[in-house]
This record gives structure tokens, sequence and C-alpha cells, in this order.
């Protein structure tokens, strides 16, 4: 090979863009019908939680001491609760809350689950026994109770802390998943062929194991996204997760139920945005686990 | 194959007792006994309060590690020990557990088969419009909380109640009407009209639930090399699939729903909670409010037993109707 | 004689996929009907559709015929009578065939029940009879067994006994025994010709493997691209191919049979892929004598001898290749014809495999003169596993003696051949050289360093000079890295500047397109990506290559280009290969020397030639007179030397020579006095040549590839 061929190649290599994957993907999921629903419903619940409150004149903290309980109108578009809150702004900032705590709790436990089950999975032996036995008790202890007691932890402003320990109860049944997967992915060949390159462990892990399981640990994180707020809202149900005065779908979902034979509008509209925010949630992850493995149709 | 299964009892055991000791101190440092006396009135003498608190073993003037060694002592001979209100919590939560069970096991049956049936056919009939309203569905439900399905239920049952029957058909709290004299069949019937909404509320989501699942493993079996082989014998594909794909795709979901048995003993908490019914579930609910130290740690043992024994009966199960895992 | 099955013009889409486009044949009682054809040629569409059992979504057109009678829009009941009792089917991977949750014999019973009114009991008697008459010791009690309890080769004798349990007319079998090891495909062969006496039935027999067609099957029909190209008899095909793709097929297998090195000559390029087939004849991008014409419009098939069919355009020009001088062999089947000289034999060495045809004169090596300087060697090397049963409940129930005592070594510029069915052990002993971790017994000594006492940075240093290839291309290559990442990984791990002009470099010398670097594995093809994984492995300029199956999972007609490739390279850089395989005619062809793995022991090594021409161990021998040769007239004559069973379990080896229990010569030439010695004595490995050494008792050498009998 001449000089000017080898520098021609050269060029060649730095001219070509390689092919996108997230620009492949980004178009398969925007190629399905549910992607596209759940995407738009899903920013348009969330510009709906951080935009709407600058619409109305009425803030979550404020109290229409002129109207109690009184139906959707066009003072009050959703109503007003028997303390005279707007229910429009108290569903907002429940709606804030909960999308917030959602995220954050679904991104900790993928993150957790990645790292546990990766490191269990490539290090066998001792690593793989010890990790695998804090994840066994985590799954053995009863989640539900342990953030259930630590609830007085959780006052004014501790919703951070809320949020860590339900990351905590996430994680577990996907690093197990995690877990299986690197041990089957530790046989594949060009894992194996990276080892007798002589490449470190843990860059093996950054460079092989954990890109291979992204397709798998995005959509865990998306579909987190959903079991967090639905734990969330369960447990602020009794009372046991966000703590008032701070609002959430759950507290909201519990005073709204008591009222809503005579008062339909506190429970029916803070039911129904959860449902439909859940349901985006889901789509989203739905399709986009069919966007990374086109293959895999319709699975789950 | 008998020195592993004493293995592994052995390494559930370990679990169960860290578990369960670890919900004992967590509740004993978290939850406040002495508060329940605070309300009453007359407020009693401080020293009525402390004896009571010691004889319970709750007393928070004890050191913790003695109280946990009390309460240790007593697991190990099979005695959970007192509630606040000084019954046996054995005695409670036994009672408790048939309670749940009745609840579970209908709602349980019911969710699997028609989930399973669903999910069946729905693979058969890949992307037909069965498969895509089935897909829809089971989407929408997973999206409710139990919290609001439950709720949305007991409203709709009574504007049912009195819209279209007039009459109440369906009973939303507790799990019969106490001091009701109507021989066995009434009592039935009136078991019956307890149960119709707690069984929706629970088998609704194991529905959506077990037809997604059956449905993935259907599809896998459907492209099973297997099953052209039964067609190519000569079988109906109606009867291919039917004894050689649905045979195979069932396995994974029975040691699943074995899986969910165990899991739903402690928590099926909303459904018990909000129709009202005095199973575990709402037990677990109710001791934390109460401060129920020793209920909570029996409660979080229990659950321990129950994850760990499903797993193990899900293994079990899986071993008996698979040949490849039996070797 | 009426045709039992007549298929014309068959045509299979999926969607815009043209699968088969126009595919006939025919087939008559009691013929063999071989169709040839590489992965995407169609041909297993065609079987599919024939049986009717296409996924849903494939649209079918043209006629299929069994007895006159139309099947193509049959109604479904009509069709379910006939399958399985008129025309059945044998399918590749036997275990995924077999349901995994039911007894065989209630598979086979069940196949009986459905088309003829038996009770249980008799269909179950007649399902113990099946499996006895495919060869299945102890049926009545291994009828109660699971398919996952049978070895690949019983499970494929369970299909054929499906097959053959109502009397078909017609059985057809795709790849029956691609799946299997060449003694297991031989013993599974002889079945199928035992099951055609029996029933008569007409066969069709889907293959890519030429050397099983040759002799097996009475005509033959080469696909490619959805399509047949050649028909015509089992010799028309192989010695007066008229169609170029023919041609090429079998000047680019490497062959058992044929002791001069001469170098492969690979089919340019690669298959189209179906959904995008070139204009004109879909050979012509890949064919040596394309002109302009055959661009214009697809070739019809042209009736160029009694019997068989072309689809060329310059049919009458082609001429099979002859291998170097032996335009006029011994067969006499060479027609010396106008169109002598380079016209007429498109398959001229090219380039390539003239470069390695040069360096194998320069590298190879005559037995006893072997090079000075050891790069590899391995000194009664022992590797046991646990044997671990049951899934739920995961205990120890023996152990594994994958390799039990192995000794070889590799001198500088060598190539060793390690050969050996699944289960011999050759992999274990790869990976535990390639671990650089000290045996469980014995000693590795790789580049003059022991591994049991290795550092971190000595085993740092040696991974430098130690490289390997695996088996699947597709499956080494990190499916998320651009050819760069993976070529420049080794460098960067090793802490080497990863340059574009580096890897540029390397891509170029092993024959790509240094502009593809920025592309993913999964744009290239199976041959492409095997080289992208050479040039990975040549990156930090290694002395010691090993090579784990390198060509076995590529298509006939590349695998040579990846041969020649790796001859030339050898030759140009000074490499020692380490050759894992179990294709024996690869390893003749690209190895100086070869060591037969049986049960982790090695049964016999020595100088390549030697070995081929007169192996002295009964297994090499079985090993060699089992493998098919792509030349009909030879394989009438050859006699095979057939084993019994299967491999014995390595968790409980037989006592003595571990091959005593397949042997033929210890079943059927030795004295019982002479047998005691191979039931007590564990042999080892003695001299029986200048460079040749086999460890048998009763060590004897002689020719099983070419009928001539014994040697010495």
């Amino acid at each position: 090979m001449t000089l000017s061929g080898e520098e021609l190649a050269e060029e060649a290599v730095r001219d070509v863009a390689p092919p996108s994957r997230l620009r492949v993907v980004t178009r398969r999921f925007f190629a399905s019908t549910q992607g596209r629903i759940g995407f738009a419903v899903l920013a348009l619940m969330f510009l709906l939680a951080f935009a709407g409150p600058l619409f109305t004149p009425w803030s979550y903290t404020d109290k229409d001491f002129t109207a109690f309980m009184q139906p959707p109108s066009a003072t009050h578009w959703f109503g007003t609760l028997q303390t005279g809150s707007d229910v429009f702004a108290v569903t907002l900032r429940g709606m804030q809350k909960s999308l917030v705590v959602g995220l954050l709790a679904a991104l900790v436990s993928t993150a957790l689950a990645a790292l546990v089950g990766a490191f269990a999975g490539y290090f066998s032996g001792w690593t793989d026994r010890w990790l695998s036995w804090v994840t066994d008790l985590l799954l053995v202890l009863p989640a539900f109770l342990i953030l259930a007691i630590m609830s007085p932890l959780f006052g004014a402003g501790q919703w951070v802390l809320f949020v860590v320990m339900l990351a905590l109860f996430l994680w577990m049944v996907t690093s197990k998943i995690v877990r299986g997967m690197t041990i089957s992915l530790k046989q594949r060949e060009y894992i194996q062929a990276a080892r007798f390159m002589g490449v470190p462990p843990v860059r093996i892990i950054a460079r092989h194991v954990l890109p291979n399981l992204s397709s798998l640990l995005i959509v865990d994180a998306t579909l987190n996204v959903s079991a967090a707020i639905l734990t969330e809202t369960s447990l602020s149900y009794f009372g046991f997760g966000i703590q008032p005065p701070d609002v959430s779908f759950g507290t909201l979902i519990a005073d709204g139920s008591r009222t809503a034979v005579y008062a339909p509008w506190t429970f029916w509209f803070v039911a129904g945005l959860l449902v439909v925010t859940v349901l985006a949630v889901n789509l989203v992850g739905d399709a986009l686990r069919d966007a990374f493995d086109p293959g895999a149709k319709g699975r789950r | 194959m008998a020195g592993f299964l004493a293995r592994r009892l052995l390494s559930y055991v370990v679990l169960v007792a860290v578990a369960a000791s670890l919900a004992y101190l967590l509740a004993a440092v978290a939850l406040d006994p002495r508060s329940n006396y605070a309300d009453r009135t007359p407020k009693p003498p401080p020293g009525v309060v402390d004896a009571q608190l010691t004889a319970l073993n709750l007393n928070d003037k004890t050191p913790l590690l003695q109280r946990y060694a009390v309460w240790a002592g007593g697991v190990v001979r099979g005695d959970f020990g007192k509630t606040v209100t000084g019954a046996s919590v054995n005695d409670d939560l036994a009672r408790r557990m048939g309670v749940t069970f009745r609840l579970i096991l209908l709602g349980l049956v019911f969710g699997s088969l028609l989930g399973v049936a669903v999910g069946a056919y729905a693979a058969v009939r890949q992307y037909g419009w069965f498969d895509r309203l089935s897909a829809g569905l089971s989407f929408l439900v997973l999206a409710v909380p139990v919290v609001v399905l439950a709720n949305m239920l007991i409203l709709l049952a009574s504007w049912a109640n009195d819209n279209l029957f007039g009459t109440q058909v369906f009973l939303v709290s507790g799990e019969y009407t106490g001091g009701l004299e109507a021989g066995f069949w009434g009592q039935l019937l009136d078991r019956l009209q307890h149960l119709v909404l707690p069984t929706v509320s629970l088998s609704l989501g194991l529905t959506a639930v077990f037809s997604r699942y059956q449905r993935n493993m259907m599809l896998d079996v459907l492209g099973a090399d297997f099953l052209r082989t039964a067609m190519a014998k000569g079988l109906s594909r109606r009867r291919a699939l039917v004894t050689h794909g649905l045979r195979t795709a069932l396995i994974p979901v029975v040691t699943y729903f074995a899986f969910t048995f165990g899991v739903l003993l402690t928590g099926a908490t909303f459904t018990e909670k909000i129709f009202g019914w005095h199973g575990l579930g709402e037990q677990l609910i109710n001791s934390i409010f109460t401060n129920d130290v020793n209920t909570v740690a029996a409660i979080s043992l229990l659950a321990a037993v129950a994850v760990l024994f499903a797993a193990l009966a899900a293994d079990l199960l899986h071993a008996a109707l698979d040949p490849r895992v039996r070797a | 004689m009426t045709p039992v099955l007549q298929v014309t013009d068959l045509t299979v889409s999926f969607g815009d996929v043209r699968a088969v486009r126009g595919v006939s044949l025919e087939v008559s009682r009691g013929e063999v009907l071989g169709v040839v054809g590489e992965s995407g040629s169609g041909k297993s569409v065609t079987a599919a559709a024939v049986m009717g059992l296409l996924p849903p979504g494939a649209r079918v057109g043209g006629s299929v015929r069994l007895h006159g009678k139309e099947l193509l829009g049959a109604p479904e009941r009509e069709l379910t009578a006939l399958r399985g009792k008129t025309v059945s089917m044998v399918f590749q991977d036997p275990l995924s065939a077999l349901t995994p949750v039911y007894r065989v014999g209630d598979q086979i019973a069940e196949a009986v029940r459905v088309h003829r009114r038996v009770g249980k009991e008799a269909a179950a008697v007649r399902a113990v009879e099946l499996l006895d008459l495919v060869g299945i010791p102890r049926p009545g009690e291994r009828a109660a067994a699971f398919p996952h309890e049978f070895s690949g080769g019983m499970r494929q004798r369970v299909m054929i006994a499906m097959a053959i349990a109502n009397d078909p007319d017609v059985i057809i079998c795709d790849e029956p025994t691609t799946a299997l090891d060449v003694t297991i495909q031989a013993q599974v062969l002889e079945v199928l010709k035992k099951a055609q006496r029996e029933t008569g039935a007409a066969i069709v027999l889907i293959t890519h493997d030429l050397g099983v067609v040759a002799g097996f099957a009475d005509r033959v029909l080469v696909m490619y691209a959805g399509r047949p190209v050649e028909v015509g008899s089992v010799d028309d095909i192989f010695y007066r191919p008229r169609m170029p793709y023919t041609v090429g097929l079998l000047a680019s297998l490497p062959r058992i049979d044929r002791g001069e090195r001469q170098p492969l000559v690979p089919i340019e390029g690669n298959p189209p892929a179906p959904g995008a087939l070139p204009p004109g004849c879909p050979f012509a991008p890949r064919c040596p004598l394309h002109v302009e014409a055959c661009d214009e419009g697809e070739p019809p098939l042209f009736e160029v001898g009694p019997g068989q069919r072309a689809a060329c355009i310059r049919w009458e020009e082609v001429r099979p290749w002859a291998p170097g001088q032996r335009t006029g062999d011994e067969t006499g089947l060479w027609p010396a014809g106008r169109h002598a000289g380079e016209e007429a034999r498109p398959w001229a060495a090219g380039r390539h495999a003239g470069e390695a045809g040069r360096a194998r004169a320069r590298g190879r090596h005559e037995a006893g003169a072997r090079p000075l300087r050891t790069v590899l060697e391995v000194e009664n090397l022992v590797k046991e596993y646990p044997l671990m049963r049951g899934a739920v409940f995961k205990h120890r129930v023996g152990t594994v003696h994958a390799v039990a005592g192995v000794s070889f070594d590799l001198r500088e510029g060598e190539t060793l051949g390690l050969v050996g069915e699944s289960g011999s052990g050759k992999t274990t002993t790869l990976m535990q050289i390639l671990e650089l971790a000290a045996p469980q017994e014995g000693r590795v000594t790789v580049l003059g360093r022991d591994t049991a006492r290795l550092g971190r940075a000595d085993s740092t240093a040696i991974r430098r000079d130690m490289q390997v290839v695996f088996q699947d291309p597709l499956a080494s290559l990190d499916p998320r890295m651009t050819v760069h990442d993976i070529v420049a990984e080794p460098l960067r791990a090793h802490g080497l500047p990863a340059s574009g002009r580096r890897v540029a470099e390397l891509l170029t010398l092993v024959g790509l397109d240094p502009s593809h670097a920025a592309r993913y594995p999964q744009d290239f093809s199976g041959g492409q990506r095997q080289r992208v994984a050479i040039a990975r492995a040549l990156a930090l300029e290694p002395r010691l290559l090993v090579l784990d199956e390198p060509v076995s999972a590529l298509d006939v007609s590349i695998r040579a280009g990846v041969i020649n490739l790796l001859a030339s390279l050898k030759a140009r850089l000074g490499l020692s290969y380490l050759f894992v395989a179990h294709d024996l005619a690869v390893v003749r062809h690209i190895a100086d020397r070869v060591a037969v793995m049986h049960l982790g022991k090695i049964a016999e090594i020595g100088q390549v030639d030697a070995v081929y021409d007169a192996p002295a161990h009964p297994y090499t021998q079985s090993l060699l007179s089992a493998i098919p040769v792509p030349d009909p007239a030879r394989e009438r004559t050859r006699t095979r030397i057939l084993l019994e069973g299967d491999l014995p379990s390595p968790a409980d080896p037989p006592s003595g020579c571990r091959f005593r229990t397949r042997c033929p010569k210890f079943r059927s030439e030795l004295t019982d006095e002479e047998r005691e010695a191979c039931v007590t004595v564990e042999p080892e490995v003695l001299p029986v040549g200048a460079d040749q050494g086999a460890a048998c008792h009763y060590a004897e050498r002689r020719d099983v590839v070419r009928p001539g009998g014994i040697v010495r």
C-alpha cells in the first residue's frame, strides 16, 4: 500500500460518520404508534405538571374560603376540596412530586441493579455470593412494611430520602436478570476474546457488558418509573409516603376516595391523570423494547 | 439431592432470621407503643403503663437488645409474643391467615386461568384484533393502581346497587354479614356477595399480568421446531398447539403461579384494607398504626417464609413438570 | 416411472422477499434427490412449502403434486391426513424438533396413532419396533426416556423412526446430519439408507454438504438465490458440471483425499440477499465467465445433456475445474476441448490463491525436518469438571474427565491441527492454554514460559504474543462496536496507539476495504466478519495464533477464501497456528501436523500426510473413513468403517483403552488374549513412523480414504 493510499484510507475512516445506534432506535421508536402516543402523552403530562400552574391564579397552598367542595367551574377548573383548595392546582402539584419521585427512583434503582448484577455475574465466587445474598435479603424483606415503618423519617422536605428508600426496594429483580445475562454474556466469544486479549475485567464490564445490556436497562428504567409512581401512590394513600403539607397522587387519591361518592371531582381527575401517566410510561417502555430489539416484537 | 435440599433450607433459615430480626429492630426503634396510652382518658399513671409495656415486652425503657433477646427466644419456641392489646399474636395471625387464604385463592385461580386463556389465544392470533384488544386492556389495567381500582369498584358497585338492582347485590365491606341468620345457603350467598368485588379487584390485575406472560411463552413455543414436527407427523394445527404447544408453554406460567401465591399471602394489603377483610395484609397496616411491634415482626417473618417457600415450591413444580429440569 | 412427488414452478415469497423463485423437481419411488445449496438459497423453504408448513404470511405459487394430486390450495384436513403418512420429514436440529416434555416412545406412538386406528398398547409396541429398526440399543427401555436424555445422533434416529412410522412414499430430509459429528453422520446416513430399503420411499435430501450428496443421491439439484441452477444425475453434476456456480462449489472444497497441496479456489463475493437480487443471472457478479449478456435476463435451464439442465448461457464453455497438473486425470473426465486454456478453465487460481500456493510451498515442512524453536508445549495436561445434575437442585453426580493427559508441542512457523468429535476435549484443551492459569495437572509452556509461574505482568506480555480467533465471527465481535474499535481494542488494551492508519493497514492485510472501518459487524457477511476477527488477532503482531474452528460457521464458497488467507498470512508473517477443528478435510488442507483427540486423550499425532494417508489408530481410521468425499465414483467403492454407538460419557470412560468400546478392531480383529491389553492397559502414544505416533496397542497403518487397503 502506498503512502497516499494509507492517507486516503485514514481520511475515509474519519469521514464516514458511524451510523448512530441512537438514531436507529429513535427512528424505530417513533415509527410505532404506541411509541408516538406514549411519548406525546408523557410530554403533555410533564408540560401540564410544570407549566400548568402558570395558567391558574390558584397555588396549591391557597384556600378559597368562598368555595368549599364546589364542582368544577370557571374559577376552579377541577372544583375545590373541603378545605377550599383548588383541585387543579393541588393535582398539578401532586403530579410534579409523583413524576419527580418516579423518575429519580427509577434512575437510582436501575443504576444499582446494573452495577450489582454485572459485578456479581462477572466476578463469580465470593463477590457473587455476597451480592446475591444481599439481593435475596432485600427481596425477602417486606418492602412495604419497611417503608411504612420508616415513614416518620420522610417528614417535610425529606422526600429525597424517600426516593432513595423506594429505589432500594425496586432494583433486586432487575439485578437478578442482569446477573443472569452477564453470566451468559461472559460465555460469549467477544467477551472471551477481550479477556484473552488482556483487557482488564472492570474495563470489560464497562465497555462490553453494560453497553450490551443497555437496551434491557433503558427499558427497565422506563418501566421502573411506573412501578415507582405506583408504589409511591400506594404508600402515600395510607399516609406512609409523601408527608403533608406536600401532596402527591397518593395523598390526593386517599382524600378523594373518601368524598368520591358525593364529590366525584375530588377523585376522578387525580385518578384519571395517574392512570394516563402510568399508561403513557408503560407504552413508552414497551415501544422502546421493540425499538431496541426488532426481533422480539410485542414481547412480555 | 437431600444434601442440597438441606443446604438450601439452611440458607433460607438464615435469610428469614436476618430479615425478621432486621424488621423487629427497625420496628422497635421506629414505633412507639407508649404513645397508644397517651390518648386514653383517664390517662393511666406512668407506672401502670410501664408495667403493661414490660409485660408485653414493648417497654422502650428496657434496652433494645434485651427486648430483642426476649422476642427472639419466644420466636425460636414458636411464640411471637403479644399484640398491643395483650392478645396472642399467634392466634391473631392464624385466624387472619385463614381469611387471606379464602380471599386470594379464588382471585388467583380465576385470574390466572383467565390470563392463561387470553394470553394463549392472543399469541395464536398474533396481531389479530383479539391480540390488540387484550394487549390494550392489560396495559390499561396495569396502569391502574389497586387503590384506585378498588375504590373505583366500590363506587361502581354502589352506583349499580342503587340504580340497577335497587338492592344491595354487591357488599363492599367485610367477609360476611355479622349475626346473619339465613341458613347454610343464605350464609353462602352472603359470603359470595362479599367475595365478588375483592375477587374482581385481585384477579383483574393478575389476569393482565398472566395474559402477557402466557402470550410471550406461547409465542416462543409457536416458533419452536417441535411444533413443526408435530404437524409434520400429521397432527392438525389445533391439536399440535394444544397438546404440544400449550403443554410446554404452561410450565413457566405454573411456576409463576406458585410464586404469586406466596407473595399475595401478605401482599393483598390494599384489597384487604379497602374491602375490610381482616386478613394478614390489613393487619400489616393496622399494626403500624397501632405501634404493634410484635405483630409487625411476626408478619415480616411470615412474609419472608412465604416468599422463600413460594420460590421453593415454584422450583419443585418446575422440576415436576419439566423433565429437562428434573434430570 | 411416474414421479411420486412433482413440484412445478414453485414460488414462495415473504412480503417483498422472494425466497423461492420457480423450483421444479420430481422424485420417483426409491430414488434419492439431493438438493444442494448454501444458506439462503431457498432449499429449506422449498421443503417447508412442499409439506405445507410455511409460516403464516408466506405466499406460495406453482404446483406441488403428490401421486398426481395437487397439494397447494388443498383443504387443511386433507393435508393433515397426508402429512406423516404419505410424505414425512426429518428436520435438522433433532433436539429442538422433539417436544421436550414427552417421552420419545410416546412421540413416535403419537405419529402412529394419528393415522391408524390402533390402540395405545399396539402403538407403543410399534414405537419400540421402530426404535429398534433405526438402531437404538435397548429400545424398550429407551422408549421411556425424554429427548434431552438422548445424544444428537440418537435423537436424529428417533426423528427418522417417526418419519417412517407410517411407511411414507416420500421422506424429505432437511440437513439431517448437519448438526452431527462425522462418525455419527455416517451412522445416521446408514440408517436413512436402511429406512429407504424398508419403505421403498423416495427421499429428498437437502444439504449443503456435497460429500453427503455424492455418496447418497441418485440425482442432484443445485440451488442458488432461490432457484435451481443445475440439475442432473450425480455423476453429471460432479464430473460434468455446466453451471459455473457448481464448478466453483466443487473447486472451493478442501478435500480429504487430495494430498497435493493445491490452493483452494474461492468463489469471489457473497451470495446475494434474497431481497436484493442483481438483474439478470443472480450468479453473474461472482462469475468468472461473466459477460454483458449475463446481465440482460435470468437464464432459463438449458437442456445440456440427457437428463441434465443448467442455467447458464455459456454452458457450452464451462468445464470442471481440475486441480493443477491433473488435467487429464485418472478419471479421464476432463474433456480435451476447443477451449483449452484460461477461457475454458474459469477457476484458474486467482491472486490470493496463487499467493497461498506459493506460501504453502515455502511454509510446509516435511516430516523429520521440523523447526527447532518451540512456541507452545503441553505436557500431560489434565482438566476435570464436576458433573452437575438438576437445574433446581444442582448437585454433583460425578467428574467429567474432559482432558486426561494430553501432550503435544507446536514449533515456530508450524500449524498443528487439533481434531476430534464434540466431547473429545479439544476445546477444553484450547481454553486451558488460553486461560494462562496453572493447569490442574501437567504443564503448559507458552512461548517458553510455564503458565503455572506467571505474574500478572508476565501473562499480559504473553497475551500480546498469543491471540485467538473464534468459531462464530458474529459472536466474537461485539455488535455494539465499530470495526475500527474492534480492531483497535487489543492495541488500546496494551497501551499502544490505535491510529486509523494502523487499523486500515490491518484491514488491508486481511483483504478488507479500509474505508469500512466505521461500519458495524452486522453490516458484513460471515466471511468478512471472520476477516475482521483475524485482523484483530493480528493487531499486536502475535507469534502464536489459536484458531478455534475458524471456518466451520462459514458457507462453503466463502470458507475457501478464509482458509487461503490464513495460509498466506502464516507464510508472510511467520505465524504459528494451533488450529482446532472437527472438519478433517480443512485440517488436512492447512495443517503441517495433526493431533487426533478422542475422549480427552490423543489417539494419534503426526505429520499430516502420514496420518491421513496411513492412519495407524483405529479411531483415526474410522474417522477418516466416515468423511464423505465429493466424488461419487469413489464414494460408491468405499467401504466405511462404521463405529458403533456414541462417544462414551467423559464422566465414565472405559477402562484401559478409552476407545475399545467403539473400536472395530477390538470388536472383530483381535483375539481374546490380545483384547486383554486393551481392557487393562491404557495405551501411550508410541511412534509408528518418522513423525507419527498412535496410542494403540495394535497400531497398524492403513489407507482408508482411497480404496487400496493396508499400506504396511
